[in-house]
């Protein structure tokens, strides 16, 4: 007896060539991935980071996508939301509490802050839940932890931008014209960035291993925002206290945009040099922290 | 030889169940901290889990190894230290090539975006570039067969075309190396054939594939060599395929699985007739788990595909004891002519009824017979042919006096009764 066994031609016919150069996000084929325990502190491998750009720029257009799906207001809400605060400040703050404004009017005082702090807010909050609400995708493949919360800061950016044509647009309404020092505005946009996440690291990585955490935070950026300049003027503050408030990079932001923007307030002085080393201390440390917590967060999320 | 692409030494992996159970509030940890600070350094002793122990194995390349064992044994866990998900407590490895991991359908997936949406974030977090994931967009979106439902958000979708779509991302990844978790077990069955399909074309590639299941007809079907954990530690680490998943499920008799070959790969083919499916089912054609009764009504249920209605086509089953001994084969063709069952081109589905109260427990493997009568064999017995087991166990005798196993092959209650007499029993026609 004669055993038949035939195969059938292969359906497609079509040779798959892959090209050698096709642009992947991992490590080339020879490339040789060592993987081990967590050892030592310093184990901060910014270059993978680098490698895994491109998933970086999906993670924010996702977010950003879902974003504007869910909300039936979706962009206007963006828009709505810091002028209702700005409306509900000018009533209080400006015009029943009275409180000084630079000698701006209340809505240019109040919306040229409301801008760059919900950027930091936002951003603050959602580096906390980043890694907790992803559990589902970072239990399942691999790449770099630290794209999340870098994802969670960039999203902002794109509400930020809408903010503040709308700024841009309420400065020109009241006539108020930005100065040359507009052009340390990217600057300024960088020190919150980086502050939002250096602080949104390491709440982010306690927040995997706690889950309290996630309720703490919203109560840190509201104590926050009464620590910055948000609702009144930094030359409120003593004279005494200032160097102490100035290590508020936040303080130094804000400040920075009211002054660059409609050249109004205080300057931002050697002050901001204090905070912007306070940041770069919290980032560090941050990063530290959250690549140690990197391998094993997968196992507490 | 080829190179070695996967190394793992020593790897073990150790899960605080302390720290588990304990509080996951920072409010718990801290006051727990301020009422004795000292408990922060005392690491409670006997809270730990090992998962993983000590283990060490190579993979080279093109290479399919299946990973089995019970739940809990530590085939996911081995998995996801691989595809470096979570770190291992002891050890090392070193993976040599782009890692693909497939460790659930539709990694990524969000249901508010569309399906052209999700396939793209799927496939960026899966690995692949943007720009490939536009050159393959059109094939995946065939493959998934959702051509006029890609720009819909996926939770309109159903389970099956959610399912079709993630399983068409994860399938045109082009990995050196792939992992796969049990991916296999959502869908129906003819998506699985076409994801099994996918996947042996994989391997057939040359890529590495490190495959876990509890799917023993695809572990036997598609793997080269089976690795078998045991409570973390690897048992059996073997390419005689065949013999370990027989050894495992014997091993696995507190699970109840249903005795099924689907025909997942290609093999078997020939231009007569092409097996589907075999079974061991009730009268209604549901598939029986085992073990069954002695006395139960089993019958053996076998699905093919005629492509070329040839009078001399026979087909049955053949079967063996547990020590690999033949029993008996049997055709459709074995009864009177007028009685053989029609055979024309296209799906058929036959079964036969397994006579009741005539093996004895234990377990026997059935084969997929077929062959062209006198003129060749299309499925022979003892050369790879697809097989079931068929477990029986208890439902003997109704007599008190056999209630247990005896020795024997078969089993058959014979009827006895005073010579001289009437014959009191109609013997069973």
């Amino acid at each position: 007896m004669v055993s038949v066994t035939t195969r059938p031609p292969d359906g497609s016919g079509i040779a798959k060539v892959v090209p050698e150069t096709m642009a992947l996000p991992l490590p080339a084929a020879s490339a040789i991935v060592r993987i081990e325990p967590s050892r030592g502190w310093l184990d901060l491998r910014l270059h993978e980071v680098w490698q895994y750009h491109e998933l970086l720029y999906f993670f924010v257009w996702r977010n950003v996508k879902i974003r504007y799906k869910q909300t039936v207001i979706g962009i206007a809400w963006v828009i709505l939301q810091p002028i209702m605060t700005m409306g509900v400040f000018t009533l209080f703050f400006g015009r029943l509490a009275k409180l000084p404004s630079d000698g701006l009017p209340y809505p240019v005082f109040y919306f040229a802050a409301l801008v760059p702090w919900t950027y930091f807010s936002t951003a603050l909050q959602n580096c906390t839940s980043v890694i907790v609400s992803n559990q589902h995708v970072i239990t399942k493949v691999y790449f770099p932890r630290l794209v999340l919360p870098l994802s969670a800061v960039v999203s902002g950016l794109v509400d930020f931008a809408i903010g503040f044509v709308i700024l841009l647009l309420v400065t020109a309404i009241y006539g108020i014209k930005p100065t040359l020092a507009a052009l340390w505005l990217p600057l300024l946009l960088l020190l919150a960035m980086l502050t939002a996440l250096g602080v949104g690291l390491w709440m982010s990585a306690l927040n995997a291993l706690y889950r309290d955490v996630n309720y703490v935070v919203p109560f840190i950026i509201q104590c926050w925002m009464f620590a910055s300049p948000v609702a009144y003027p930094s030359s409120l503050v003593p004279q005494r206290w200032r160097w102490l408030y100035g290590l508020n990079p936040m303080a130094g932001v804000i400040d920075g945009f009211r002054w660059a923007l409609t050249g109004h307030g205080v300057a931002p002085g050697p002050l901001m040099l204090a905070s912007t080393v306070a940041v770069v201390v919290v980032l560090f440390g941050g990063l530290l922290f959250f690549q140690r917590m990197e391998g094993t967060v997968a196992d507490r999320v | 030889m080829s190179a070695v692409v996967i190394k793992c030494e020593g790897l073990g992996k150790n899960y605080h169940r302390g720290a588990v159970q304990q509080s996951a509030l920072l409010r718990d940890h801290l006051s727990r901290m301020m009422r004795s600070p000292l408990s922060l350094f005392r690491r409670p002793k006997d809270e730990t889990f090992w998962a993983l122990k000590d283990v060490s194995l190579e993979v080279r390349e093109g290479e399919v190894v299946g990973l089995i064992g019970r739940n809990g044994a530590g085939k996911t866990t081995l998995l996801k230290i691989l595809a470096r998900i979570t770190r291992p407590t002891t050890g090392g490895a070193e993976i040599r090539g782009r890692v693909g991991s497939l460790l659930e359908v539709g990694t990524g997936f969000h249901p508010e975006l569309t399906g052209r949406e999700n396939t793209y974030f799927s496939g960026a977090i899966l690995g692949m570039s943007k720009r490939e994931i536009t050159r393959k967009f059109d094939e995946i979106v065939a493959f998934a067969e959702l051509e006029k439902f890609i720009d819909t958000p996926v939770k309109h979708y159903s389970s099956g075309m959610y399912v079709r779509l993630a399983f068409a991302v994860a399938a045109h990844l082009e990995p050196e190396i792939l992992f796969v978790d049990e991916v296999l077990a959502v869908g129906d069955a003819p998506f699985q054939k076409k994801c099994l399909g996918k996947m042996s074309e994989a391997t057939s590639m040359g890529r590495t594939v490190l495959f876990v299941s509890h799917n023993m007809n695809a572990i036997e079907q598609l793997c080269r060599r089976v690795i078998l954990l045991q409570s973390g530690v690897v048992n059996i680490d073997s390419s005689d395929v065949r013999s370990v998943v027989t050894k495992y499920m014997s091993g696995a008799a507190g699970e109840r699985q249903p005795s099924v070959w689907v025909n997942y790969s290609d093999t078997f083919q020939n231009q007569y007739f092409r097996p589907i499916r075999m079974a061991i089912v009730d009268d209604s054609g549901k598939d029986l788990e085992m073990p069954v009764r002695n006395d139960d009504d089993v019958w053996v249920e076998i699905k093919g595909e005629v492509m070329t209605a040839d009078p001399a086509l026979t087909i049955g089953y053949a079967i063996f004891d547990e020590r690999g001994k033949l029993l008996y084969w049997t055709y459709q063709t074995d009864q009177p002519q007028v009685d053989w069952p029609i055979i024309k081109p296209g799906i058929i589905q036959l079964k036969s009824r397994f006579p009741t109260r005539m093996l004895n427990e234990g377990k026997f493997r059935l084969e997929f017979l077929a062959s062209l009568h006198f003129r060749t064999w299309l499925l022979e017995p003892g050369a790879g042919s697809p097989h079931i087991v068929l477990s029986i166990q208890g439902g003997l005798s109704d007599s008190p006096y056999w209630m247990a196993k005896r020795p024997g092959i078969l089993a058959p209650v014979i009827r006895w009764q005073v010579s001289g007499e009437k014959d009191r029993f109609r013997a069973p026609g």
